[in-house]
């Protein structure tokens, strides 16, 4: 093992304990990871924006010999705007590069959305209630109820009181079952992670674990 | 010898003749110039303008060839613009189906194209007959999403409808969310004990619906924290987010009457990685003990490391995210969580925005919408899969085609 893979082991060893350090109190070490971790990855992101945004989708796109583009200078004219806020009498101007994100982002997702979260959503909820297994059938059931009773609780034109307060009541149950398995899921992944961890430090670190 | 001769040219022959005989019988087998055995064409190429586009799409289906799968390698497709001549566009291997599809979406809108088939063996090449000529039309409306554009006209007529109502001066109800009903509380939490609201806005930029409506919330809370005369702080990782958090906040202490009281590092930038980001503001949140952290957003597996962290040093929690995957989180270490659309009704709610409170009135429209297609359609096919009746058939039908995606 060269010099410098050596190096890069240690340095890995010790930003992971000064990062797992926090989980005892805040220290000197992880105040150490914390700033140089920020400080990277600013500085990273600064470059990788350079390269992505300003030179592949600007400056490469309107040089282009054969096909020079014209739109992606109306980027430019938005970002420049976002700038005029550095001074106080022209500052006003930054507002229209963050209104028309805004404004075309709801548009563009408007449909995506509608579709993806509502109209598929009920057609996958149209379901024979009455076919198939046992177990077919209590799961269609249990997706036509959850559905409905979930639907319920985010309806919020009416007071939950009630035979509808009762739905809601079945639909949060549904929506904290549906999270509790979703949690036990994620902290086992985690788990997973914290091992790799553990096993970096005993196993390439430390050569304890061979 | 000579017996042998014989009997191995009446062998020749009468396999030739059988091979003329089986040929005669299929009649398709055709033989070219150096005697190879070349491939049956494929027949039945039907060349359509592909429904809904904007011309730039030709449809084209042939029947597979008697031979396919065994004995050939595949089928060349070859186009012709006008008049002009055959040029090869595609290659498609054998697959052994009845029939065979391509999509040549390499045309252009308002020409005309022939095409035919060929099949290719080690024989040689057979072509099939030229095809009609298509031409490629721009179609302005796609038909087969009538109904989502009938869906969308009820949900958005019913949202232009209630925010013109709301703005008639007619007081629209809106029932209690719990989460928000904490919020002064949880401001006055911390003017009282002299401590920082910690806001996050989540880690994804303003594209994002969630951090619109952070920034919506964060309207409100900064007004509050205006009025009490408290301190806010938010660390954010899009520079853009930063800005208008920056513009919202002035705002807000505008609208309070104490612009002077307003500074730009109310927000500041960290960093746009993730966990860069999180063990930023887990240090901000040790160090000056914030008495109420608000994580308000779209959040990924940061969600837990800070909510445990604001746990840890006794902060009250309130947290809103449609994400769910991060929900649960959220739900076990927060003290009021806003559950997916909560969060966006928050910000109606809160704002009572004549536009805000119209749309979510609208969107509780297109839920009583879902609602009674689902307990339609449910019904109608539950009925038709036990008894078969022919007006559940029709219904069942409808409700399929009225959520149809395709």
């Amino acid at each position: 093992m060269g010099f410098w893979e050596q190096f890069g082991i240690w340095l890995a060893a010790l930003f992971t304990i000064g990062i797992i350090s926090f989980l005892y109190k805040d220290n000197v070490l992880y105040k150490a990871c914390e700033a140089i971790f920020v400080g990277v990855s600013a500085g990273y992101w600064f470059v990788v924006y350079y390269w992505d945004m300003l030179y592949k989708k600007f400056y490469q796109q309107v040089t282009d010999p054969v096909n020079p583009e014209w739109y992606p200078w109306l980027g430019v004219i938005l970002g420049v705007l976002m700038l005029t806020r550095l001074s106080n009498k022209i500052g006003w101007l930054s507002r229209w590069p963050l209104a028309f994100v805004v404004g075309a982002t709801a548009g563009l997702y408007m449909m995506v959305y509608f579709v993806s979260n509502a109209i598929v959503q009920i057609q996958g909820t149209i379901v024979p209630l009455a076919e198939g297994t046992a177990g077919d059938i209590i799961a269609n059931i249990l997706v036509a109820a959850g559905t409905f009773c979930g639907l319920i609780y985010f309806f919020f034109s009416k007071e939950h009181r009630g035979a509808f307060g009762g739905a809601a009541k079945i639909g949060i149950w549904f929506l904290m079952i549906t999270f509790g398995a979703s949690f036990g899921y994620t902290v086992m992944s985690r788990m997973s992670l914290m091992i790799g961890r553990i096993d970096f430090l005993f196993g390439r670190w430390l050569e304890l674990i061979p | 010898m000579i017996f042998g001769k014989s009997l191995y040219c009446s062998f020749i022959i009468i396999a030739c003749f059988f091979t003329v005989a089986t040929a005669q019988n299929e009649a398709v087998a055709t033989v070219d110039s150096v005697g190879q055995i070349l491939p049956q064409p494929p027949g039945n190429i039907i060349v359509a303008d592909h429904k809904y586009d904007n011309g730039g799409i030709i449809d084209i289906a042939w029947d597979r060839s008697p031979d396919d799968p065994l004995g050939i390698d595949g089928y060349n497709i070859y186009r012709a613009c006008g008049d002009g001549d055959f040029e090869i566009v595609a290659f498609v291997l054998p697959g052994g189906m009845e029939s065979y599809s391509f999509i040549d979406d390499k045309v252009e809108r308002g020409e005309s194209y022939r095409y035919k088939i060929s099949v290719i063996s080690s024989g040689g090449e057979s072509f099939s007959e030229s095809s009609v000529s298509v031409r490629g039309d721009w179609e302005f409306f796609d038909l087969d999403k009538l109904n989502i554009l009938i869906l969308g006209i009820i949900v958005c007529g019913s949202v232009i409808g209630f925010i013109f109502t709301a703005r008639a001066g007619r007081k629209l109800f809106i029932r209690k969310i719990s989460g928000l009903e904490a919020l002064e509380e949880a401001v006055g939490r911390a003017t009282e004990m002299g401590r920082p609201i910690l806001f996050i806005p989540g880690i994804l930029d303003m594209d994002d619906v969630q951090t619109l409506a952070a920034i919506t919330i964060l309207a409100r809370v900064s007004r509050i924290v205006a009025d009490y005369d408290s301190k806010i702080e938010m660390p954010v990782s899009r520079s853009l987010v930063m800005t208008t958090a920056r513009e919202t906040i002035k705002n807000s202490y505008l609208a309070a009457g104490r612009p002077d009281a307003y500074y730009d590092d109310m927000v500041h930038y960290v960093t746009d990685e993730q966990f860069g980001y999180v063990a930023a503001v887990n240090g901000i949140m040790v160090r000056d003990k914030p008495a109420t952290c608000l994580y308000l957003g779209a959040f990924f597996a940061e969600s837990l490391i800070l909510a445990e962290t604001g746990n840890y040093i006794g902060a009250i929690q309130i947290a809103g995210t449609a994400r769910p995957g991060q929900l649960p989180f959220f739900v076990a270490a927060c003290d009021y969580t806003l559950i997916g659309e909560e969060l966006f009704a928050a910000s109606a709610y809160l704002s009572g925005d004549p536009k805000q409170l119209g749309s979510l009135k609208g969107q509780d429209v297109g839920k009583f919408v879902a609602m009674a297609a689902m307990i339609i359609g449910t019904l109608a096919v539950t009925v038709v899969s036990a008894w078969q009746f022919k007006f559940f058939g029709w219904l069942s039908d409808l409700m399929y085609s009225m959520f149809s995606t395709n």
